[in-house]
């Protein structure tokens, strides 16, 4: 007993003593390194910060110019020819075109994708679908306003021979086309979520398959399944080089989809192009167009995320 | 729910008839991206083929269809994908690192979440007016290379966080408690243990987002990446352009030959995108056929 106490003693290793364990040194070394890592989670607050100041700023001085009524309510836009006029109305008309058809596109087709890779598909099927959807998503949006231009359109002129070189229904089908995948897969994840006992307790009422994906799936994920859709047309509402290629520009007020039509997007697209004088108003415009763009699809990935993660603490 | 679970009708064979009819339906609905993707594919290559060959991607733009190629955006794309690199990379891994293996649950935490869930969805072209205000003008750096990679840096840096979060998450928490248990402090910890195993995700996470800063077309179009550049860049300042930029150039012409040189564009984009999606699977592959937890 004593012997081994000795050789203990005699030991390097274990002559830790316990008073040191619980002092805290300071950690100069660890400090810094958390610091810097804090600061580099930082840098995506500032941008956000950046990206409001800067809009702000700019659209503060588009305002002293034109009253912000006349920007929200009036159906004329014409800011680079004389008489200018600023009523920001045609251009949301023309996004709000392209987002309902590119949603008629993209939600029936990304809602079945979506049951169907989670409920249906066999794992070989599912191995050949997931690729496929991710191989559509990586695609760039300019080849989407290519295929815009030089098939589709062609296409619904075969259909519909008044339709224009630039209308709004081509550039909303690719962009539906553009946004199917994200609402496949997010559908697909929100449907696997749903514990398997509710499909069993289903099967065991003597549904069928159907019923189980249609009454017992389907609702428990629904929040998923809407949070995807939000989340889509807030993607839909801030693509650009497709509308920007397809969609024409001309900015008007009409629901006729084979017309050509301009989007926020494509505006700002079409002025970055131009050789406008900075700080001209027809500058500022874009500041102010850039603005309204930003709310509207802040305010849809605002309320999409928080749908999306009520709906994550149901299941886990 | 407990009403109709009561009340499931007794004729079997229509339910599932209807039931036979939904799956036809929703198989549709998922070839459709299959259909989709070949009709999209097969319409490049039957435009863009015949005009893709050496010259086209040894050559300068130029007024004439014949002697246009993609040289210089070629060129201005390896230096934004790889300027974008050298940003996006340290300061998105270091972010992901800070929210998943530091942070606590406190308001600026929450907040930073948050924030980075909704640039995710912030429109590119909204970067882009940031990145005119900001680097092109107030830093003065000029429509250069340098702008473009910065903004395009901004760009990527929520998709890479987010990705490379997910890889820090799937790492088991056995392995940190592991390593506190034999005394390392937490970065020793994340350096030693954490990152390693989290690589490959993260790797493939980075080569999507750097895949996305490839394809991006309308931030550059905002900084003023020129569509007429007949020079490779030499320096981070000089002016560029990119490939995405020239297809976008050539499809807004109105002579048709340019559409053929803008399908032939769109072949290399497509080409060098589909080899960086085939290396993350196959980063994922591997490190899925390796795991040892």
């Amino acid at each position: 007993m004593i012997r081994a106490e000795v050789d203990l003693a005699s030991d390097p290793v274990p002559s830790i003593s316990f008073a040191s364990l619980r002092q805290r040194r300071p950690r100069w070394h660890e400090k810094a390194i958390q610091t810097a890592l804090f600061l580099c989670a930082l840098v995506s607050v500032v941008t956000t910060a950046e990206i409001i100041w800067i809009l702000a700023a700019e659209t503060w001085h588009f305002f002293r110019q034109v009253p912000v009524a006349s920007f929200l309510f009036g159906t004329q836009w014409s800011p680079m020819f004389l008489p200018r006029s600023f009523g920001v109305l045609p251009l949301v008309c023309g996004t709000g075109l392209v987002v309902v058809g590119a949603a008629l596109v993209s939600i029936p087709l990304g809602l079945g994708s979506g049951i169907f890779l989670s409920e249906y598909a066999s794992g070989r099927l599912r191995g050949i679908l997931k690729p496929v959807l991710e191989i559509l998503a990586g695609i760039p949006t300019v080849v989407y306003g290519y295929f815009a231009l030089t098939f589709v359109t062609p296409l619904l002129t075969g259909f519909f021979p008044s339709t224009q070189v630039f209308n709004a229904a081509s550039a909303a089908i690719v962009v539906g086309i553009m946004v199917l995948p994200m609402i496949a897969s997010m559908c697909d994840d929100a449907l696997r979520a749903v514990p398997q006992s509710l499909r069993h307790a289903g099967y065991a009422m003597g549904a069928t398959k159907f019923e189980v994906a249609t009454q017992v799936v389907l609702p428990g994920a629904l929040s998923g399944v809407l949070a995807s859709f939000v989340l889509a047309i807030a993607r839909a509402i801030g693509e650009t080089m497709a509308v920007a290629l397809a969609a024409g520009a001309t900015p008007k007020l009409t629901l006729n989809p084979i017309e050509s039509i301009q989007t926020m997007t494509a505006y700002i697209v079409q002025v970055s192009l131009g050789d406008t004088p900075a700080g001209s108003i027809g500058y500022l415009t874009i500041y102010a167009v850039g603005m309204l763009l930003f709310l509207i699809t802040l305010v849809l990935n605002l309320a999409g995320n928080r749908i999306l993660r009520r709906f994550h603490e149901v299941y886990e | 729910m407990t009403e109709r679970g009561a009340l499931l009708p007794s004729n079997l064979p229509a339910r599932r008839r209807i039931g036979t009819i939904f799956y036809i339906i929703l198989l549709c609905a998922a070839l459709a991206g299959v259909v989709l993707l070949a009709v999209l594919l097969a319409d490049v290559f039957r435009q863009g083929i015949s005009w893709l060959n050496l010259r086209f991607l040894t050559s300068f733009p130029s007024r004439f269809p014949q002697q246009a190629g993609i040289k210089a955006a070629l060129w201005g794309t390896v230096w934004l994908v790889g300027l974008t690199a050298l940003f996006a990379i340290p300061v998105g891994i270091g972010a992901a690192i800070y929210l998943e293996e530091y942070a606590r649950r406190n308001w600026i935490n929450t907040l930073i979440e948050i924030n980075i869930a909704n640039l995710a969805g912030t429109p590119s072209i909204v970067y882009g007016i940031l990145g005119l205000s900001i680097f092109v003008r107030w830093l003065g750096l000029g429509r250069s290379v340098l702008s473009g990679a910065l903004t395009m840096s901004l760009l990527v840096l929520p998709v890479t966080i987010i990705a490379s979060r997910e890889a820090l998450r799937a790492v088991p928490n056995s392995i940190r408690q592991a390593a506190f248990a034999l005394g390392a402090t937490r970065w020793q910890t994340v350096r030693a243990h954490v990152l390693p195993a989290a690589l490959p995700g993260i790797l493939t996470g980075v080569i999507l987002a750097l895949s996305r800063a490839i394809g991006e077309t309308a931030p550059l179009i905002m900084i003023g990446a020129l569509t007429y550049v007949a020079f490779v860049p030499s320096g981070p300042m000089d002016a560029f352009t990119a490939l995405p930029i020239q297809i976008f150039n050539w499809s807004s012409r109105p002579q048709k030959e340019f559409y053929g040189l803008a399908a032939a564009g769109i072949i290399v984009l497509l080409g060098v995108l589909l080899t960086m999606n085939a290396a993350a699977i196959w980063i994922r592959y591997r490190s899925q056929r390796n795991l040892r937890w």
